[in-house]
């Protein structure tokens, strides 16, 4: 059964709690060689959503004086400001669900959004995801009003639960943060999908290379999230725009209705008419 | 008195958060705060008094993935 929905064009909008927007890939802003190669990449990716996160500002007593640096997060804002996209602010390297929460809370008040990339950690290794803790702050921050975009592992008993606890949008990992290893459970992805068929669904983490992000818009999935597959490619500019291409064509694909795959060869000649020449 | 700013130890005389902020030179910076683990919104940083042995962070939008 193919409970995919394969319906739409290519210029439909992906929706994320009422907010449509045209691009499909979610583009995260870290480990660029410079901010203005972060910009330049940004633009090629054509990316409406870029992932910002917050930290300590360092050396502000020296920065914020006459003649000192400028604050480095102040600048990078105004960075993301101009290029007019929206932000979707997370809150990585967060362990417990009190620190995921009060950095979302901070993070509303900065960014002015109840957007959130809920990211609560649960294993150093694999930057795997505590489930149970995800659970509890997605259900917290939901009742806070918050719009929580939870990254997940493909779970099926973890993704429902995160819907019962008010999330819209579910985002299952493809493999570790940053291992570049692409889809390692397509098993798994693909029944995500299946059981939510109209669950905005996106892939974030662990993608390395265009064909990854193609074929999680071919499984059915609304768009894709990655960083560190553009951020620490030799050309990233290009790469975002190589990851824009892709993800476009495994969405037309996935309307276009793929081919079922077949064990055996079956000629795509007509076999009708051939010469006997034998 | 001495408190911990950003995990740093700091000496400071202001009697507020806001005060604390520009002592350290954040001006009108985008920074959210939060005092001993719980977030203080901009608006109450003039109400929120400093004591000795807080715990100060002061954060900043930063790249992200």
């Amino acid at each position: 059964m193919d409970a995919i929905n394969r319906t739409g064009t290519l210029a439909d909008p992906v929706e994320f709690y009422g907010t449509k927007v045209g691009s499909r890939l979610l583009l995260g802003t870290a480990q660029y060689p410079s901010p203005a190669i972060l910009g330049e990449a940004i633009r090629a990716s054509s990316a409406d959503i870029v992932t910002v996160s917050l930290r300590r500002e360092s050396g502000a007593a020296k920065a914020g004086q006459p003649g000192g640096a400028p604050l480095a997060g102040q600048s990078f804002w105004q960075l993301i400001r101009d290029l007019g996209v929206k932000v979707l602010p997370n809150t990585a390297g967060c362990k417990t669900v009190k620190e995921a929460v009060t950095t979302a809370q901070m993070a509303r008040e900065l960014f002015d959004t109840p957007w959130v990339k809920l990211e609560v950690i649960g294993e150093d290794d694999t930057l795997q995801p505590d489930v149970f803790g995800l659970v509890e702050a997605a259900r917290i921050l939901s009742r806070d009003g918050f719009q929580v975009f939870p990254y997940t592992t493909e779970d099926l008993v973890v993704a429902e639960k995160l819907v019962a606890a008010g999330c819209e949008v579910l985002m299952p990992w493809g493999a570790p943060i940053g291992s570049g290893r692409g889809l390692n459970n397509p098993y798994g992805l693909r029944s995500l999908r299946a059981h939510f068929p109209g669950l905005p669904l996106v892939v974030d983490a662990g993608v390395g290379v265009p064909s990854h992000a193609a074929a999680a818009m071919e499984m059915g999935y609304d768009a894709v999230l990655l960083n560190t597959a553009v951020a620490k490619a030799g050309d990233p500019v290009r790469m975002a725009r190589a990851f824009a291409r892709a993800i476009e064509a495994g969405r037309e694909a996935l309307i276009a209705d793929p081919m079922e795959a077949r064990d055996m060869a079956a000629p795509s000649t007509p076999v009708m008419g051939r010469a006997v020449l034998g | 008195m001495k408190i911990i700013v950003n995990g740093e130890t700091a000496d400071t005389r202001a009697g507020t958060l806001a005060d604390l902020l520009g002592e350290l030179g954040f001006g009108e910076a985008m920074v959210a705060t939060a005092l001993n683990g719980t977030m203080v919104r901009k608006a109450k940083r003039g109400d929120t008094p400093i004591a000795d042995g807080d715990r100060v962070e002061i954060l900043a939008p930063m790249q992200g993935g």
